[in-house]
Parts: structure tokens; sequence; C-alpha cells
């Protein structure tokens, strides 16, 4: 059993849970996941560690409540117990190599993005980054990437903010108008990672994205979590999350982040209706 | 000369059983027990001892059973086998003890072996004989994975007195026998008994801890005597065809694992399943029939495509003759080409005949394409079962360990000890993909080794 400590609302339907798990805390890293199970019959959904203290044994997950697990997620309270809670999984995130890094996150994967913005700015490299949502009420994390940051630009689909447009329309008119990255790191859904890298693709930056397939063990035990890369055949959870962002086959990511998209509302639905019944 | 027929073992109706996932095999009463015990002819030189892999003394307990003792024939039969009510339902008896069984070609059939193994091992759990507490020798071994190899390896050194500690990746104890082999085959409240015994003993099973991961085989190292790997093979091969990446493509350990683990044959259960129309099964091994058999179960048409003929299928034959009475397809002597698709999903498989050549390395006919042969199988979904290999995790997590070139732990034959000194392994992570009696006796051998060691023996 691991504790919900904190539980703290950011913006609609995007939660912060401080979760008490020592042992997960000791080793991860930031950019590497871990799997949940909400209860004894829960299913295992994995979520990136935006923030951990090995100190007090706790770790962060962003949570955007979409489905059925995140429904009842946010059904918790702080003092109860997630039934199971395992990681640290996968690689973390390593930019050492590059100088110049744009980071650009969307929706929740703002929350992956910034441990790299706090890192880089550790190593005396500050980076500049695009955070985009679809208003102003859902952009996250807006106070710490400006102070992590060099430049940091704001992004809302509605205008809302009074910079209406996608991250790319930001990422565009920042490469057009001669600015070099070494390296774009772009976490966020998968449609916007593959306008990105289609953008970065054609101003040759290299570009690295974090995948956030379906998973169950999370251990390269099953497959479910698998994506063609290059041509190649890579598991998210052991080979990942992240990839390079131009050799990501992103249509067939998509269509396999659909294959439960029906029995999925049936549940949602079923959640409901015990709540309102 | 006794002439008797083997007595069978009694299933539910083929019909009936094709639509629920309650156990197949029903098990022996106490009469027909009785009967089958009465078989055995005592044989002095007992052939079906050198097919066991951990040398049950069979006459021994079935000699007990005929005598009416049932307590004395569990006692036999636990001398030897940790896990029996496991290996009664699951052993491939008839290339192992029963193959040996004097009765087999002329005398009505070998001995029951396996269904009175399984019917000592049920009595036995019934019946709940307490696991008595033994003293702590102020010794500790950490035990990776909780499979039968770490159970059983974990279970020998309580008994012995050593403080035992499991650390389990999953959710839940028992390996494949509760994520891979399905509950019509083995029911999962049977696993549990005999989890709860190895618990009884005082074993401690950490779940949710990733050896490599959360924890490092190096911090175990520090704080226990010794480390037994018992991991496992679980990393799943896949066709390598064209297609492979569509949805309703499926490992048959993500098959499996989705309906036993996370009850996903449960309309209700909150992990998804896909339930197709028509199924195809890659294969034909256990693992094969096993999700064959769950597809039927979740309403599919199913097809099993294997590209040898019905002789090389590797499966234990009750599994194969089950499958096919449930109405499994068997297309034998095909090989799958490539998986089509429409907006993202499986509609067919594209496949193509093959002949048997000459025998291969294995001394199995070794199939061959027939050109020109190509034929298409609609279907929506394709479940690949084409064997395991050992997950690399923890080698890439602890660079001393030796491993083969098929990522199996290198182990000294005799103390399974692996190139580290204090590591031992056994089971499929040692084996590659073998079987639950192979792997219980591992566990129990390297027991016995990583005892005399930690005691200076
Ligand atoms: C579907 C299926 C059907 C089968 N049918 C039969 C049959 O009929 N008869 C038969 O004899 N055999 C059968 N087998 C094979 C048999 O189940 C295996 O040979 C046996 O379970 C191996 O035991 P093990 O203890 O070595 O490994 P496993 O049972 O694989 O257990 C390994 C355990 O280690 C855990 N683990 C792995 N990595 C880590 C890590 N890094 N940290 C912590 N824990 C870890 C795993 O989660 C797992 O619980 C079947 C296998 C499958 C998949
Ligand atoms: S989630 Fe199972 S292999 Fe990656």
């Amino acid at each position: 059993m691991y504790e919900i400590l904190k539980k703290r609302v950011l913006a609609e339907n995007i939660i912060e849970y401080v979760v008490f798990a020592p042992a997960v805390a000791k080793h991860c890293l930031a950019g590497q996941f871990i799997i949940l199970r909400v209860d004894s019959e829960g299913e295992r959904v994995p979520f990136t560690i935006c923030d951990y203290s090995r100190e007090e044994g706790t770790v962060s997950i962003l949570v955007q409540t979409v489905g059925f697990t995140t429904m009842k997620l946010a059904e918790m309270k702080e003092g109860d117990d997630i039934h199971d809670f395992v990681g640290p999984l996968g690689n973390s995130t390593d930019l050492s190599e590059f100088k110049r890094i744009l980071l650009v996150g969307g929706g929740i994967g703002t929350a992956v993005i910034l441990p790299q913005s706090k890192q880089l700015k550790q190593d005396n490299k500050p980076a500049d980054a695009i955070v985009g949502a679809r208003n102003t009420s859902l952009l996250m994390y807006a106070e710490e990437m400006q102070a992590n940051c060099k430049n940091t630009y704001f992004m809302t689909d509605d205008g809302s903010n009074g910079n209406k447009g996608f991250v790319t329309d930001k990422l565009r008119a920042l490469l057009d108008a001669g600015e070099k990255y070494d390296a774009v790191f772009a976490v966020g859904p998968l449609p916007m990672m593959r306008a990105v890298c289609n953008l970065t693709k054609e101003y040759g930056v290299h570009t690295i994205v974090s995948m956030n397939s379906m998973m169950v063990d999370g251990t390269g035990m099953c497959g479910c979590c698998r994506l063609s890369v290059g041509n190649e055949t890579k598991y998210a959870c052991v080979d990942g999350p992240e990839f390079d962002g131009h050799l990501v086959d992103f249509d067939e990511a998509i269509s396999r982040s659909r294959i439960y998209t029906e029995q999925e509302k049936d549940h949602v639905c079923k959640l409901r209706g015990k709540h309102n019944g | 000369m006794d002439n008797s027929k083997r007595n069978s073992m009694p299933t539910q109706s083929a019909e009936v059983r094709a639509n629920n996932f309650k156990e197949v095999a029903l098990g022996y009463d106490d009469e027909t027990a009785l009967k089958e015990a009465n078989r055995c002819l005592n044989c002095k030189n007992a052939p079906c001892i050198k097919g066991c892999p951990v040398g049950v003394n069979i006459p021994g307990f079935i000699s007990q059973l005929a005598k009416g003792n049932k307590d004395e024939a569990v006692k036999v039969l636990k001398g030897d086998n940790n896990l029996p009510a496991i290996c009664g339902r699951v052993c491939p008896q008839e290339n192992q003890c029963e193959m040996f069984c004097v009765r087999k070609a002329k005398l009505g059939g070998s001995v029951g072996i396996g269904n009175l193994e399984r019917y000592t091992a049920d009595y036995a759990l019934e019946k709940d004989i307490e696991a008595k507490k033994v003293e702590h020798i102020g010794k500790r071994v950490a035990i990776v994975g909780s499979g039968p190899a770490g159970l059983s390896c974990a279970g020998e050194l309580a008994i012995m007195g050593v403080e035992v500690v499991i650390f389990e990746a999953l959710h839940k104890a028992g390996g494949v026998l509760v994520y891979g082999i399905p509950e019509f085959r083995l029911p999962k409240s049977l696993v549990q008994k005999e989890i709860d015994k190895v618990i009884a003993l005082g074993v401690e099973i950490r779940l949710n801890q990733v050896v490599g991961k959360t924890v490092m085989i190096d911090e175990l190292l520090d704080e226990y005597d010794a480390v037994f790997i018992g991991s496992g093979a679980g990393l799943p091969a896949f066709l390598k065809i064209p297609g492979e990446n569509l949805c309703g493509v499926y490992s048959a350990n993500e098959y499996l694992t989705r309906v036993n683990l996370m009850k996903a044959y449960d309309k209700d259960a909150i992990t998804p399943i896909q339930r197709a129309k028509k199924a195809v099964v890659v294969g034909a091994g256990n693992v094969a029939m096993d999700s064959a058999r769950t597809a039927i179960r979740l309403g599919s048409e199913c097809h099993l495509v294997y590209r040898r003929s019905r002789t090389e299928m590797p499966a234990r034959a009750a599994e194969i003759e089950h499958a096919e009475e449930e109405g499994v397809i068997f297309d034998l002597l095909t090989n799958p080409l490539e998986i089509l698709g429409e907006n993202g999903f499986v509609k067919g498989i594209r496949c193509i005949k093959m002949e048997l050549g000459e025998p291969d390395a294995s001394g199995r006919r070794s199939p061959v394409a027939i050109k020109g042969s190509e034929f298409e199988i609609e279907c929506d979904q394709v479940v690949v079962a084409l064997g395991t290999t050992p997950n690399p995790l923890i080698k890439n997590s602890f660079k001393a360990l030796e491993t083969s070139r098929k990522g199996t732990l290198v182990c000294d034959e005799e103390t399974l000890q692996t190139s580290v000194e204090r590591v031992y392994a056994g089971g499929d992570a040692m084996t590659g993909a073998a079987t639950v009696i192979l792997a219980m006796g591992a566990g129990k051998k390297a027991a016995k080794n990583i005892y005399n060691k930690i005691m200076n023996k």
C-alpha cells in the first residue's frame, strides 16, 4: 500500500499526487515512470515521475482525469492508499550531451519537461521552452518554468492568454527567426509530438520525444507497449520511454493507442452510472 | 496378468467447458484413485522414477495409496516434490514418468501417475497439514521472483531455518502459474494455497519490487548472505513479419496476462481485452494451446497455425486433445507471412503451406515452404505464441552476471551458482523456457547448495 501524502489540483482535471514510496524514490531519476493500480481490481497504468524526494521517500506524479483509473484516482483523498505502485521503470532522460536545448511541453507533458528545465539550469545551460495548453487555466508550472528557463513562451489553442496558436506555431517562428538548437525535447499528446517532429525534421533539428504507450507489466514481458522506431520494433517500457522523434512511426502509435477506446467508454459510463445511481 | 485399462480422468464436457473458465479436469474420486493405484505393479527397478526430473518415489507413494494410507502417500510425495498439486496438473507426464511405465504398451496403458499425484496432493491441501515454524539460524537469503523456482527455493530454505525474503516484480506472487497458465487448467485458488504454505513457513514476499530497478542485486548482497535468481524467461518472441504492430496482435504473454492476472475474462474487469470474432494463434506449445482455448472461452472462433505437423507439436498431449475437443481448428504445416490490416486493425493473416524436409539439428524434420501455396485466413486477432527468453533487465543492471547467447544465466551445474559468488540461479532464467517441475527441482537444489555455502559446510 502506498499512501497519498499530498493531493493538489493544478488545473481543471489535472491533479498532482505526492505518494509515499521510499523504495521507488531511492533510485528514481527524471524521465522514468511508475505503474500503479488504484485498488485490488485495478488495471495497471503508467505515469511519468515528475518529482521525487529521496529524503522524504516520496514520488510525485501528475494525472489528467480522462478515463476510468484516473477518475478513481481523483476520488481518492490525502491519506488514502494506492494499492500498487511499482518503479522506477524505463530509462531516465539524459540531455547532458546537448548545449542549446528547446523544451516543448503540451498539456501534462509539461510535468515531464519541468525537471529537465531545473537540471539544465543547474548545469548552467538554461533552456528555452514552449508550453502549450488548450486555454490559460490549463497552463501549468508557469512560474517554475519561467524561473528555470532563459526564454519561456506560452501558447493557448483558444488564445485566452493572448498568444493564440499551437506550440508548433511558436516553434516555427523561432526557427524561422534563426534560433539554433542542438536538440528539441518534446513531450505531450501524440498528435502534438508528431507535429513537432514533422516540423523539426524539415529544419533538421534533432528531436527527442517521450512515448506514453499503453502498458501492462512495464518490464518487457508483454510487448503491449511496442512501437516502430526506424523500422525496428521497440518497447517503450524498457527501450524508452524516450526515442529519436524523427524515427518514431507516430501514425502507428496513434492507432495503437485507440485499441480499447470503446471498452474504456463503457467503463467510464458504468463508473458515472454508479455515482448517479 | 492384470490387463485392466487405465482409468481416465473425468472432465467437464467439451460443450460446457468451452463457455467457462472453470477447471477442465475434475480429478479422481476415492474409488477410482484406489483402483488406479492398484494398477501399479510396484516394479523393483521402477523405470518411471528415471523419467521424473526430480526423482519422485512414484511406486512409494502409489503403494501407500493402494493400501489406503493417504497421509503416508502425502509424506512420500512431498519428500521429493514441493508443489505436487501443481505438477500433477501441468507436468508433461506422457514424456516423463508415464513414458517409462511398464504397463504403457500392452497392459492397458501407463498408470495415471500424474492423476494420482494430483489426487494425493489435493487431499493434502484439503487437510491443510500445518506447516511447523522452525528456529532461525541467523542467516538471510533474498530470492528474485516468485515462480515455482523461487517458491520452492524459499520453502526449502525456510524449513532449514533461513530467513527468506522474495522480491517479486508483479503485484501478485506465483510467476507463470498466475499470469500465464489459465484458470481452467490450474485454478488460481490452488496456487494461492501453495503460496500461503510458503508464507506460513515464515517467508516474506515483497510485491512490486523489480530487481534491477527498484532494488539492485549488489544491495541485496550487502543485506543478505546469498541471492537466488528465479526470474523466469518472460521475454516474448515475435514473428518479425509485416503487420505485427497492428491493433489486435498480441504476444501470448500479453493475451494471457490480461486474461489471467488481470481477470479480463470477466466482462466487468477493468483491464480490457479485445474479444475477437475469429482469432489465429501462432505456435503449438502449451502456451499456444492455452491461448487458443482462452480465445474459445472468450467467444471467438479459433485457428491454430503451426509450421510443422501434429507429431512435432510440443504441447502436452492432453492440452492438444482438449483444444481440439473444444473446437480449436488446427492449420498445420502452415507458416504466417504477413498480418493484414485495415484502419490499423487486423483483418487477416497471409500464410504459406509447408512440407516436412530433412531432420534439423533438434532431430525434428524441418518444414520447407511449398512454392505458390500462399493463402489468406480472415481474422480480427492474432496471438503469437512462439516461445520466450530470459528478460535482460537483471543482467543489464548487474554486468558481472554471465549469460549465454540466448540470454540465460550461466551457472555451475552442480551448485547452481552463477558467475558471481553468493548469487545462485535456477528455473527458466537458467534453462530458458522449460517446465514447472524442472524449475521447482532447480529451486530445491539451489537451496541445498546455498545452505551449505552460508553454513560453511
Ligand atoms: C502459458 C504457459 C503455459 C505453460 N504450461 C506449462 C505446462 O503445462 N507444464 C509445465 O511444466 N510448464 C508449463 N509452462 C512453463 C512453466 O510455467 C515455466 O517453466 C515455469 O513457470 C518456470 O518457473 P520459474 O520459477 O523459473 O519462472 P516464472 O514462473 O517465470 O517466474 C518468474 C517470476 O520472476 C518474476 N521476475 C522476473 N523478473 C524479475 C525482476 N527483475 N525482479 C523481480 N521479479 C522478477 C516474474 O514476475 C515471475 O513472477 C508454461 C508456461 C506458460 C507461459
Ligand atoms: S509494458 Fe509489457 S513489455 Fe512494455
